[in-house]
């Protein structure tokens, strides 16, 4: 891994604070009505690998979102690198972008073209380099990730492990920094999960990429993870690190860290008193 | 995903074959590209009414297309309408007495000219104007006429003629 | 009866809602039109795309539309004795409504609907959230190039499946019926005008606008499911066939 003279030479703040992106009291609802946020705080470090963690469906995705600006929140501010990410227009929207990168659940790898073009997408699209550098730079991202015999590949050939990898090495081409992955061992075979793994860290540390990892693989990323956040109804429940998450007298915390089927987390989802419903024969209340 | 030279070709031959089908449009269904401009000359003639010719319309001799009605214009002095054809060069020697007439193919068809070979030994020249001009028949005003003189010779008994679809 | 018009003027706010969506996204591929124009490269695969593999349908079936027509047209004018003008009555009839009103429907059911599909799965597959992550503008990237193949592809598929179709035409009423060669082509070309041919041609790019721009419509804005990709391109069949419809008859009124 080489943090050779990149396209996106970083023009790093003159201050550097020590939290790159910061999400202060946010509230945000779907279209449906449904809260999703209410009042969530976060305060991601700089250069560490931070999890976010928690049940399904407590709008993890959308937290992503929310700090690449894909939405914006209804009520709170989300900073990210010293800017108001709601108050950026399309240009300094796309500028912030470039120095992060982002790893989809499924690659997002465009279909209609090979794991080489994939790399060299972003290359082509922001930079004017030779045709010989950019290939030397795909190359080597490729290599880093293990796929450089792939690179003539379609996306539909790559198993899901594979398909990733080439995913974060389009992710980490542009030299970002910030890397976000979005459940990156989601549906993953043991091994592949422990490539990731590996690949995350290496990143991490041989770069310094502050990685976001969101996930609900309680184990593997706590192998990883400098500090995590546990979120649950619209709020962060927990945080800290993986040793005082396992200590944590929350006994929801206590019941996502080690999956224990019932709990705060009901095993039933919200229905009419049991027998009155076997007896009544009425379905829908 | 096909390799980017078979795209650039099938595209270009695509291209191609659409504008090959625009020309052909073009050229080969309108009276445009059937030019007879360069070896032809020019014949006007002035109607009192040109019924529904129009531009393009064949202009024959006892049937034979020998040009096309290339313009039409109406004379604010004579109140007349001034046709100008275009006769091929083939046919230079029609006689300078010869008449005009605007015809109707068929019972509903379109309407051409069809010249009328006079008796005189010196032929049209470029640009000079036909002596008899013979108007379109005007089916409307024929009926009126029919009805009208039979009204007036046998009044009350109008005959409802049957009237056929007017043009157009 | 209440709820009855409460649930009209819901869903005509909601028509309302649709038709401003599209004519934002309709500005908004206008705004970054000429940097698109920039870029050739991928507008030329489109063209492919949506033009060139369209080319097998829209000539079959303009041959088939033609053969029909000199089929209907011979029975119709042999009544009136004027069978030589079956080369004027297909010709106009081509250049000025089959010609364009076919290709676009079956545009939109070919290209239409494999746009929508296309981008609906891009959608689907994140691949559209991942090229803004990239900083890569979709509209610009994925958008603009489908819907320029799109514009740029009709107006020629409607030439073609016209010129098709005029030998169609041919082949059922001078091959078979013997009405005369000569006269079908002469009677023809005095009887087209210019204007014929323009207004075919303008339908041809206003139908291939309309389409185009409902196809990368919808399969842009699909749900990111199969269920919404299936019907973002059902939708785009039929909102292209009902709008092409439509444009027909306030074209023609305004060209007639």
């Amino acid at each position: 891994m080489n943090n050779q003279s990149g396209p996106a030479a970083a023009s790093a703040p003159a201050v550097q604070s020590p939290s790159i992106a910061v999400l202060r009291d946010v509230h945000f609802d779907v279209d449906s009505g449904k809260t999703v946020f209410s009042g969530l705080d976060i305060e991601i470090r700089r250069g560490a690998i931070t999890a976010i963690m928690g049940p399904s469906g407590t709008g993890k995705t959308t937290l992503l979102k929310l700090i690449t600006g894909q939405v914006c929140a209804d009520h709170g501010q989300v900073v990210v690198d010293g800017l108001d990410v709601a108050r950026l227009n399309r240009k300094q929207m796309y500028a912030m972008r470039r120095r992060m990168g982002m790893l989809f659940q499924n690659g997002a790898l465009l279909t209609d073209l090979d794991v080489f073009e994939n790399v060299a997408f972003p290359l082509r699209e922001h930079t004017r380099l030779p045709e010989r550098l950019i290939r030397t730079i795909v190359l080597t991202k490729l290599h880093a990730v293990g796929l450089r015999g792939a690179a003539e590949l379609f996306p539909q050939q790559l198993s899901g492990g594979m398909g990733r990898r080439v995913a974060l090495a389009r992710a980490i081409v542009m030299d970002p920094e910030i890397l976000i992955y979005d459940e990156p061992f989601a549906g993953l075979d043991p091994i592949s999960m422990g490539v990731v793994l590996r690949l995350i860290r290496s990143l991490n540390s041989a770069l310094g990429i502050t990685s976001i990892v969101v996930t609900h693989d309680v184990r593997e990323i706590s192998q990883i993870a400098d500090s995590s956040f546990i979120l649950a109804e619209g709020k962060v429940v927990a945080s800290g690190t993986t040793a005082e998450l396992r200590d944590h007298p929350s006994p929801i915390v206590h019941q996502f860290v080690d999956g224990l089927a019932d709990g705060p987390v009901p095993f039933h989802y919200p229905a009419p008193e049991y027998h009155a419903q076997l007896l009544g024969g009425k379905v829908f209340a | 995903m096909r390799s980017t030279r078979t795209i650039d070709i099938s595209t270009g031959l695509f291209v191609l074959l659409g504008f090959a089908a625009i020309l052909f449009m073009v050229t080969q269904i309108t009276n445009r590209g059937y030019s007879l401009k360069s070896d032809s000359y020019r014949l006007t003639a002035s109607f009192e009414n040109i019924g529904g010719l129009k531009t393009g319309a064949p202009v024959s001799m006892a049937g034979v297309t020998i040009g096309r009605v290339e313009d039409i214009q109406y004379d604010m002095k004579l109140y007349k309408a001034i046709v100008t054809m275009r006769i091929s060069d083939k046919y230079r020697a029609i006689p300078n007495d010869s008449d005009a007439s605007i015809y109707t193919a068929g019972l509903l068809g379109g309407q051409y000219i069809g010249l009328t070979p006079g008796g005189s030994d010196v032929p049209y020249k470029d640009g000079e104007q036909v002596i008899m001009a013979n108007d379109a028949i005007v089916l409307e005003s024929l009926i009126s006429k029919y009805l009208f003189n039979s009204a007036a010779t046998k009044p009350g008994a109008s005959t409802p003629a049957p009237a056929p679809a007017a043009q157009e | 009866m209440i709820t009855i018009l409460r649930e009209f003027v819901q869903s005509f706010l909601t028509f309302l809602e649709r038709v401003g969506l599209l004519v934002r996204f309709a500005l908004r591929l206008a705004v970054i039109l000429p940097s698109g124009l920039l870029r050739p490269r991928p507008i030329i695969e489109q063209v492919y795309n949506t033009g060139a593999m369209s080319l097998v349908i829209i000539m079959t079936c303009g041959l088939f539309i033609g053969m029909v027509l000199g089929l209907q047209g011979y029975d119709l004018l042999t009544r009136f004795g004027s069978e030589e003008y079956l080369g004027t009555a297909t010709a106009i009839s081509l250049l000025r409504e089959l010609g364009p009103v076919v290709t676009a429907l079956l545009f939109a059911g070919r290209a239409g609907t494999a746009l929508a599909a296309e981008l609906g799965l891009m959608r689907a597959t994140d691949q559209i959230a991942a090229m803004e992550i990239m900083a890569v503008d979709p509209m610009r990237r994925v958008v603009l190039p489908r819907f320029l193949g799109g514009v740029i592809a009709m107006p020629l598929l409607v030439s073609i499946f016209i010129v098709v179709a005029l030998f169609g035409a041919q082949l059922v009423g001078v091959e078979f019926f013997g009405v005369d060669s000569g006269s079908y082509w002469s009677q023809m070309r005095s009887a087209v005008e210019l204007s014929d041919i323009r207004e075919g041609l303008v339908k041809g790019l206003v139908f291939g606008v309309a389409c185009s721009l409902i196809a990368v419509y919808e399969g842009y804005n699909a749900m990111p499911t199969a269920e919404g990709v299936g019907r973002a391109t059902t939708r785009t069949v039929v909102i292209s066939a009902v709008v092409t419809l439509i444009l027909d008859y306030i074209l023609t009124a305004s060209m007639l």
